[in-house]
């Protein structure tokens, strides 16, 4: 609907703009102006007054010190591959077991009651707990157990807690993608004679699941940066490898490299994940 | 044994009071606040550097070190007000909110770009702490079998540099926040092996990790690079000079022998490494 009426617009202002579309124009580049200039003052603001703060060249030798940053940079990359790869195998984990848990909640037959409520305390649980507490005490308290190695590895037992953490969200949110598909369609499945089983399947889930993309995505991004926690544990991926280059040379610069190699990959996901929004939200309008 | 070590303390500190009127001038003005020295250490600050994590009793061999150094500088016991920091603050930009921070900082050249250090207080050997079940399983304190174990150390601690530079472990070294969370690992079988300086090393193989042992040590004296204790200061802090005119009076005049006998664990039972 929106692009059909965009399209009458702009094919009435191709022939002879009217008075109110040039006055409309005219408001606009008015606030494009008035953007631009607000935005400018603030970069100068920002680059010229904080240099002049007495402490800047302090923060600038130990923060923004390019030195160390050329020195510790290429071993910040090479750290990075580990995030990645915690993330590569943690994603698949995450996801399938936030769509157990999800279906669970979503179990409708009385008999399944046990495992709708244990959907609901493992999401209660699992959301309110922080990372680094799950982390620490699967972490350090399974391997404590006795397992002989490689069953005690940090990695193993890492992975376990981001993925009990990050699919109690995912599960949620499922969960509400789940609830965001109207009753009718469950209705109209049961009267083609599907079974709850295959309305769930074919008719549920394949909505609900593409509702809630850009929601996960987010979780995604966070579990991106979260996956630096397990740094607690031992494996040394850039957030611990930045850590000690910090105490090697007394010098924060190290986090800010991290930071960068973080932001270039959350930067474009974030963006990506804003456009699948947007691009839903004019689907739905 | 605590109060004889008191009473040696209290014995060395008063003996040299009268050496002490030279430097108090030296303090004057240069100090955070006037007429006090602040001293920080870590939190919590671990034995045997600071007994019960109590530096205001003098116990333990930091604290023992940092009442001698004020004490040279002309401050009484009653003019020293503790702090504590962790690592990042100590090295944050900006006014610091102590004169100096004693806790077992590794002067290295990196490191004194951005902060100054004293003059080495102590020097310390790196000791290898592990659990009798390793050593049951053949590992020994020769360097071939250290590089088969699975290591763990602190990532803020220079450790780490000893580890990968002169140990070169097989596998890559976990690292971990804090000496708790070292033990841990060591403890659930993570790790094989550790690397700590000698006197901390010591105390955790006896009280602290069940079953731990030390399988041996590194002698200062032997290492390419040995690890050196100074205390930590801002950067072009004028009070520098009379903190290092105080610690080398402590040590031509013996005290700061007197005070690691004291409070420093005799390590001579440790196997060297070979």
């Amino acid at each position: 609907m929106a692009d059909a009426s965009s399209q009458d617009r702009a094919a009435a202002s191709s022939t002879a703009p009217t008075r109110r579309a040039l006055y409309e124009a005219g408001v606009r580049r008015r606030a494009n102006r008035i953007a631009l200039i607000s935005t400018l003052s603030v970069i100068v603001a920002i680059f010229v007054l904080v240099p002049l703060a007495p402490g800047w060249e302090a923060v600038q030798k130990s923060f923004f010190n390019g030195r160390v940053f050329a020195a510790t940079f290429p071993g910040l990359l090479d750290a990075f591959v580990l995030n990645v790869m915690i993330f590569a195998w943690s994603a698949p984990l995450i996801a399938l077991t936030g769509l157990a848990i999800a279906l669970c909640r979503d179990a409708r037959a009385p008999a399944l009651f046990p495992l709708r409520l244990f959907g609901i305390a493992y999401t209660d649980i699992f959301r309110g707990l922080p990372v680094v507490l799950v982390i620490y005490i699967i972490g350090f308290g399974v391997p404590g157990l006795g397992l002989p190695r490689p069953w005690n590895s940090p990695y193993i037992w890492g992975t376990l807690a981001l993925v009990l953490v990050y699919s109690a969200y995912v599960a949620e949110v499922i969960r509400s993608g789940i609830d965001s598909i109207h009753q009718s369609q469950r209705s109209a499945a049961a009267s083609l004679g599907l079974s709850d089983r295959d309305t769930m399947r074919y008719v549920v889930l394949p909505q609900a699941i593409r509702n809630v993309v850009p929601a996960n995505m987010n979780l995604f991004i966070a579990l991106q940066k979260d996956v630096a926690l397990l740094s607690f544990i031992g494996p040394v991926e850039v957030f611990r490898q930045a850590g000690v280059y910090k105490s090697l040379y007394a010098n924060f610069t190290p986090y800010v490299g991290a930071a960068l190699i973080f932001l270039a990959l959350t930067i474009p996901a974030t963006r990506y994940a804003d456009y699948l929004m947007n691009k839903q939200n004019k689907a739905r309008r | 044994m605590k109060l004889l070590a008191s009473t040696a303390l209290a014995l060395a500190v008063s003996g040299t009071t009268a050496l002490a009127a030279g430097h108090a001038a030296c303090a004057a003005g240069k100090t955070l606040t006037d007429g006090t020295l602040t001293i920080a250490t870590g939190n919590p600050a671990y034995y045997p550097w600071v007994m019960n994590d109590a530096p205001e009793s003098g116990e333990g061999f930091e604290a023992a070190v940092a009442y001698a150094i004020a004490d040279k500088m002309g401050f009484d016991a009653d003019a020293v007000t503790w702090v504590r920091t962790s690592f990042d603050e100590a090295i944050q930009p900006g006014a610091k909110n102590f004169d100096f921070n004693i806790q077992q900082y590794s002067i290295t050249p990196e490191r004194d770009e951005m902060v100054d250090f004293s003059m080495p207080y102590y020097t310390s050997a790196m000791a290898v702490l592990t659990t009798q079940a390793v050593m049951d399983a053949g590992a020994n304190a020769t360097l071939d079998s250290l590089k088969s174990l699975q290591w763990g150390v602190v990532g803020s601690h220079t450790s780490y540099s000893m580890l990968t530079g002169v140990i070169q472990p097989e596998s890559d070294p976990l690292l971990y926040n804090d000496n708790a969370d070292v033990n841990a690992a060591i403890m659930a079988g993570q790790i094989d092996a550790a690397l700590y300086d000698l006197p901390t090393a010591l105390y955790l193989s006896a009280v602290v990790v069940e079953g731990g042992a030390l399988l041996g040590q590194f002698p200062a004296e032997q290492s390419e690079s040995p690890d050196h204790f100074g205390l930590l200061m801002e950067e072009g802090n004028p009070l520098k000079e009379c903190v290092d005119a105080a610690i080398t009076d402590l040590t031509e005049s013996g005290e700061l022998a007197a005070i690691e006998a004291t409070w420093l664990a005799e390590a001579t039972g440790v196997p060297v490494i070979k």
